[in-house]
């Protein structure tokens, strides 16, 4: 067993975990943040998607020891209280979904991409897209959120 | 898919790096994007997995004469917007640009790239077209690697089991381009090309070509005789072995390299 410390959503944990714990099963299980789905388990949908340290991870594909020091962030991190993030906002304006299961990764991702480039194109965003699959086919309404997020400043 | 147990160190300086991997069945990680699915997968089942990703001075791009120098665990994204390379090296910003998808390029590095040695690597490919250095810390000391031969074959490198990649070392390139065909969005290259003038010499590689990156050199030695793009293309596939797979059948990937290979030399 390795001890980590770790900042989620703003709050501190230490843990002792084993080394093969890959950090979406630490979020999930040992944190009980099951806003964070295991989709392909491949590392291919981006289902997993988290921040750490402010960019996206496919958290499916980190060891949880490897995020020891670091600041994750997570879907439940991002509303303040009963307010939405903006980006969440924008995908439930925008009927960004349909099953929902692939969400949590697509906002984190779009978060992550509004904050390297604040003002992204529609190519933009579809490129920075490519490594979150959706199956209900939501493409264009989730590209049309991700725009709305940008002009609402998120 | 769980990976096997292993035990876990995180080095903190190349040196500590080395000396733990004096031990058998020793891994290095760094980013993990190639490493994790092959635990996973369990096709790697190290007894100790040794973790450099937190050195921090491995992470730089700097120019060194007439040479880039890139630190071994410089991340593909910082590799994207880095402005020597921008300026210098402009054939790696926009290959990593198309490397995995943003959560990859977030983690992934370029030492842990060549040192995974996947054939269908793409900076793999462009770190033998430049005819790049790779520096290596062993027990021994430092050494200097040749890329033409580092890579030795599928997922495998001149690197012995105690040394550890520190630095890559690239040429200024007057111009070069990267293409690359891949069926889907975020998917390996089914052929990547990579042509680049360097002292005013073109040299060309391919990516998913063989067991290895490659050099076209039948390409090379047609355009150094003052063969056309065209002329020069028709070798591309020449001394190579391409696979066949779900991707692609091996003769489609012979003929595809000839298309891209023109392409690319038509835009030097």
């Amino acid at each position: 067993m390795t001890r980590i410390s770790l900042t989620v959503n703003g709050e501190s944990h230490e843990a002792e975990v084993e080394p093969r714990q890959l950090l979406v099963y630490f979020l999930r299980e040992e944190l009980g943040l099951k806003g964070t789905n295991v989709g392909c388990d491949t590392s291919s949908c981006g289902a997993c998607t988290v921040l750490v340290d402010g960019e996206s991870v496919k958290s499916c594909n980190q060891l949880a020891v490897q995020a020891d020091g670091c600041e994750v962030t997570t879907i439940e991190g991002l509303a303040q209280g009963d307010e939405l993030h903006p980006v969440q906002q924008a995908f439930h304006e925008q009927h960004a979904l349909q099953c929902g299961y692939c969400t949590p990764g697509f906002v984190m991702a779009s978060v992550s991409l509004l904050a390297e480039n604040p003002d992204p194109s529609e190519a933009e965003i579809r490129g920075a897209l490519e490594g979150n699959l959706c199956r209900c086919t939501g493409y264009h309404n989730i590209v049309e959120a991700v725009r709305a997020a940008a002009r609402a400043g998120a | 898919m769980i990976p096997a147990a292993f035990d876990y160190e995180r080095a903190g300086s190349v040196d500590e790096a080395v000396e733990l991997l004096a031990g058998e069945d020793t891994k290095l990680l760094a980013g993990g994007q190639s490493l994790i699915p092959v635990l996973r997968l369990r096709f790697a089942r190290p007894s100790l997995l040794v973790d450099v990703g937190r050195l921090d001075e491995l992470r730089y791009v700097r120019e060194d004469g007439d040479r880039i120098a890139i630190g071994a665990l410089t991340r593909h994204a910082e590799l994207v917007r880095d402005p020597v390379l921008a300026q210098r090296c402009p054939i790696i910003p926009q290959a990593a640009r198309h490397i995995g998808d943003p959560q990859v390029r977030h983690r992934g590095t370029i030492g842990g790239s060549a040192a995974h040695a996947d054939p269908a690597s793409d900076l793999s490919t462009i770190l033998l077209t430049l005819d790049a250095e790779l520096v290596a810390r062993g027990p021994g000391g430092e050494r200097t690697i040749a890329a033409a031969e580092f890579f030795t074959g599928p997922f495998e490198t001149a690197l012995g089991p105690q040394e550890m990649l520190t630095e890559v070392r690239v040429p200024a390139v007057e111009t070069g381009t990267y293409l690359k065909l891949a069926r889907r969005s975020a998917d390996w290259a089914t052929v990547g090309v990579a042509a680049a003038r360097v002292d005013g010499r073109v040299q060309v590689g391919l990516t998913s070509m063989g067991m290895t990156p490659l050099r076209a050199r039948g390409v090379e030695e047609s355009l150094a005789g003052g063969g056309s793009p065209a002329d020069a293309a028709a070798r591309a596939a020449e001394g190579t072995d391409p696979p066949g797979d779900v991707s692609a059948s091996s003769e489609y990937r012979a003929h595809l390299a000839q298309v891209l290979v023109r392409r690319a030399l038509e835009q030097l």
